[in-house]
């Protein structure tokens, strides 16, 4: 096995507007199986990234445990990075965006990490609205512990020892819904022409980011009767219309035909350029997302795409009106501003 | 697009940039792997078997592998295949064993060779081991041709070339040296099977200028000049010499000068010093040896003084292009130049020449003075005479005269046979696996940064003093192996199976150069712009298959893959394999 990456690259690669390569936003050589889907969306995280810009010394990329949350090591490289506890990246998540709310914060997650042992913390921290884009590379399976059913295999589905799952699958993306998240996604990491638009769009949602990717695993849940295999989604997939992002400056360079879309203004003035939307789908109405998604379960289909976004969302440190100097900006000066400042709050309250 | 065909002999041959480049197209990536497992041996006969005198090449080949190894398009050096060439012939055991045996009972076919250079020896040793009886004639006394005459032996010692071309003379050639053919009439009446005439192109051109009578013996031409070198009949040169001209055997005259008590050499060219036709690396040899290179330089007269030659004028020029890129030489108006000169070289350009080939043979000539000779099978108007080397199209160089004797013994065995000459056979080619395990191949796959190794020389003072001395030291052994190690095994190829393929994308996102994309198909130049990186080197092809099940293709653009193994190494289906293609050019028999 090759784990040393050759050092060339291709001399005509396109660059983006910091005068970069997709070489400066590249990781080490993963380790993680031949054909792994988390490696396609470590791609596309690299290239959403690349696409929009942004200097990889903004980005802290974090994660807990599992395949999923090797991840980080293989795209980035120049980034920060915090490989946290199990099921614990969401606080990490919270206190690193408290101290620092400058950096753009890329929590990477599977289904164990995610829907068993860090449930908890999930849900905490989509009813907080931090702001942070949370994928979850969710194959149906604990690969790193050869293949054992996980909470988001569906009920039915066969692993490739050939027992059938018994349970109930947990929907993180109805979830994610129910409990108020503002931004909601559904991918697949086979179809980069739709997860890649959509992690743009993430990133640029102030707010909190959903997006929930079936990644199949190549090595444990791959066989026939699996439901997270790579046929079986390919099959299945339903594909809520076309995302794209259209940051703020190119709105005018930008020629869209009008009519053809939905345009969705976000708060910085970039566009979230909805295309080709299917029938009777409105991003913007919780209750029709939901339904939207059970319906698509009903029928055995998977809905993909865009869900449900909110654009007027407000993020953690809007709703504790935390200050908006970085915390770990402030001097001894800022917190301590001494007898004087003292006085004239004990005189307020007089 | 299509999907690939890659049944197509050519196409995995035309991946091989070194290999397709080759006009003999040796399979160079296979002795490079050779070379850095120490089989030396192996090397040589790989080589030899396709271009008959690798020790000479490794020397003095005009390297046209170098400029298209696909390592110059991810940096900035080819691998010194050259170079790498005359380490196995260095390093070789005794090679007699491996040579091909010469039947006892012969077939009864005689052929005439006119002209003991590259292309002829090639022919013999291609027909030799067929049985067939060869006479080759030679004005000169020894075998090799302008290997011998025009190549200094300070670039290519004599015992290198007698080896070679004594390997193939000692195949049972009938050698007739010290014979100048003046006439066909009297080959053709000795009754062979068939001619063939590789003579070259033996005349060098004069340059009559005012002045050229009154000169007389101090004005050379080039070519006849360092025959006589190589021969020993000219030992010494006068103290300041001008050679005229800028191609190779300009470099060769200049550098030899400085050898025969020539100490105030110069070079002087009419092009700019870009445009010198000259292999780059000559023209640094040159220089290093304290050749000073004058461009724009029209020479005007030859001066005299008392009768004697002292210099020569020249006209300052500079160079015009027009709208199609064609180039004027234009006076810059700046005065004349004086260059003093005890001795002038004149090394602007050779031609062919055929005064012994009587107008009744049936061998018909262009209006230039060249026969007409069919480019697939080198067969002259005359059905029993065959061309090849520079007698056939005009000046070339070494490798392509031997890529001509391949052919055109190809086409002497076929008449010989009375079958058709374009009933050619086919290349003989194999694809095997090199997988060895799950993630291992039997290949070295992993790409080395280093950058090109130099090849060491002689000291100049000791250099200079002594003509026979051998500039080049060639690399050392271990110096060879790093080098060895920069090729890229372009021949180990990456062979895609659609129906073995999940479309993961695991490959995609592997490849270090950006080769490969999935997309929907296209035509070709629509194609090209929808890729990962686009592929804007046109020359190169694309690698694409049938429809997938998502309606895409995959694409992959030939142009700077790595053959890392990477795509390969992370499929999970094996719809990648890396597969060692080997292309032997057709030969006689």
């Amino acid at each position: 096995m090759t784990y040393i990456r050759p050092k060339f690259r291709h001399p005509d690669l396109p660059k983006n507007d910091l005068g970069y390569t997709t070489r400066e936003y590249e990781g080490s050589l993963s380790t993680l199986c031949a054909g792994c889907g988390h490696d396609s969306i470590s791609g596309s995280i690299l290239q959403a990234c690349f696409e929009l810009s942004i200097p990889p010394h903004r980005i802290a990329k974090l994660s807990g445990i599992g395949c999923s949350s090797k991840t980080p090591n293989y795209f980035l490289g120049n980034s920060h990075g915090f490989n946290s506890v199990h099921g614990r990246m969401p606080s990490v998540a919270t206190g690193a965006n408290m101290a620092n709310r400058d950096l753009i914060y890329m929590g990477v997650s599977g289904d164990g990490d995610t829907a068993s042992i860090g449930m908890g913390q999930f849900v905490h921290v989509i009813r907080r609205n931090l702001n942070m884009v949370y994928i979850v590379m969710n194959n149906g399976c604990y690969g790193l512990t050869k293949g054992q059913d996980s909470a988001t295999a569906d009920a039915g589905s066969k692993s490739k020892a050939g027992s059938v799952n018994p349970f109930q699958p947990i929907d993180l993306a109805g979830l994610a819904l129910e409990l108020g998240a503002s931004f909601v996604a559904q991918s697949f990491s086979g179809d980069k022409e739709q997860l890649v638009p959509l992690i743009k769009a993430a990133v640029s949602h102030p707010g909190f980011a959903f997006i929930n990717v079936i990644s199949p695993c190549v090595t444990f849940n791959n066989n026939p009767g699996s439901t997270k295999s790579y046929d079986y989604v390919r099959e299945h997939i339903e594909a809520t219309g076309k995302t794209d992002l259209v940051p703020e400056k190119s709105e005018i360079l930008a020629s869209y035909e009008s009519g053809t879309g939905t345009e969705v203004m976000l708060h910085d003035g970039t566009f979230i350029k909805l295309e080709k939307l299917a029938a009777n789908r409105d991003p913007f109405n919780r209750m029709e997302a939901m339904n939207a998604l059970r319906n698509a379960r009903n029928r055995n289909e998977i809905l993909t795409g865009l869900l449900y976004i909110e654009t007027e969302t407000e993020d953690l440190h809007h709703t504790i009106n935390s200050t908006d100097r970085p915390l770990n900006t402030l001097e001894e000066a800022d917190l301590c501003p001494g007898a004087a400042v003292l006085a004239e709050i004990n005189d307020d309250l007089r | 697009m299509k999907p690939t065909d890659t049944k197509n002999p050519e196409y995995f041959h035309k991946v091989v940039d070194c290999q397709y480049a080759c006009p003999a197209h040796t399979p160079v990536p296979e002795y490079i792997r050779l070379i850095s497992a120490g089989k030396y041996t192996e090397a040589y006969m790989i080589n030899w078997e396709s271009n008959v005198f690798p020790g000479v090449l490794g020397r003095t080949c005009d390297r046209p592998c170098e400029p298209a190894c696909r390592r110059g398009r991810i940096e900035e050096e080819p691998v010194a295949i050259c170079r790498l060439k005359r380490v196995a012939a260095d390093n070789k055991d005794d090679v007699r064993s491996f040579m091909p045996g010469i039947p006892s009972e012969m077939n009864g076919k005689r052929i005439a060779l006119i002209g003991g250079g590259p292309a002829s020896l090639t022919v013999a040793r291609d027909l030799a081991p067929l049985g067939y009886e060869i006479h080759l004639y030679d004005e000169h006394a020894a075998g090799g041709g302008m290997m011998r005459s025009q190549i200094p032996s300070f670039r290519l010692p004599d015992d290198v070339l007698n080896e070679e071309v004594g390997y193939i003379l000692e195949m049972g050639i009938h050698t007739h040296f010290n014979t100048y053919v003046s006439s066909m009439n009297e080959i053709l009446e000795k009754g062979y099977d068939a001619v063939f005439v590789g003579t070259g192109a033996p005349r060098g051109r004069d340059l009559i200028l005012p002045g050229r009578e009154e000169a007389g013996k101090n004005v050379h031409v080039g070519i006849e000049w360092l025959a006589s070198v190589a021969f020993e009949h000219t030992h010494k040169i006068g103290k300041k010499v001008i050679v005229l001209g800028g191609g190779n055997t300009a470099m060769d005259c200049c550098r030899t000068s400085r050898r025969l008590g020539g100490e105030e050499v110069k070079v002087v060219v009419r092009s700019p010093f870009a445009e010198m036709k000259a292999s780059p690396w000559e023209i640094e040899d040159a220089m290093h040896e304290d050749i000073p290179i004058f461009e724009n330089h029209v020479p005007k007269t030859y001066v005299i003084e008392n009768g004697k030659l002292v210099g020569m004028t020249f006209e300052k020029v500079k160079a015009v292009y027009d709208d199609q890129g064609k180039r004027s030489l234009v006076p810059s108006g700046e005065p004349e130049v004086f260059i003093e000169a005890d001795d002038v070289l004149v090394a602007v350009g050779q031609q062919n020449s055929f005064p012994w080939i009587e107008k009744n043979t049936g061998i018909d000539f262009d209006q230039w003075g060249m026969p007409l000779v069919d480019a697939l099978t080198h067969q002259s108007t005359n059905q029993r005479v065959f061309f090849g080397g520079d007698a056939a199209f005009g000046p070339k160089n070494v490798i392509t005269a031997v890529a001509h004797g391949h052919q055109a013994a190809i086409s002497i065995d076929l008449h010989c046979r009375g079958e058709a000459l374009t009933d050619r056979p086919a290349p003989f080619t194999n694809l095997v696996s090199k997988k060895m395990g799950i993630h291992e191949w039997s290949y070295d796959n992993d790409v080395v940064n280093d950058q090109r190794f130099i090849v060491p020389q002689a000291e100049k003072k000791a250099a200079l003093s002594d003509r026979k001395l051998e500039v080049e030291l060639g690399f050392d052994i271990q110096t060879a192996i790093k080098e060895a190690h920069r090729c890229l095994n372009c021949d180990v190829q990456t062979v895609f199976e659609k129906d073995k393929c999940i479309e993961c994308d695991a490959c995609v996102d592997i490849c270090p150069t950006s080769c490969i994309t999935f997309t929907l198909n296209g035509e070709e130049n629509d194609l090209r712009t929808r890729l990962k990186a686009p592929a804007l080197n046109i020359t190169q092809d694309l690698y694409v298959s049938d429809t997938l099940p998502t309606q895409r293709v995959m694409v992959k653009d030939e142009d700077v893959c790595l053959h890392c193994g990477l795509c390969a190494e992370r499929c999970p289906t094996s719809a990648w394999d890396m597969q060692q293609y080997l292309y032997k050019v057709t030969k006689a028999g």
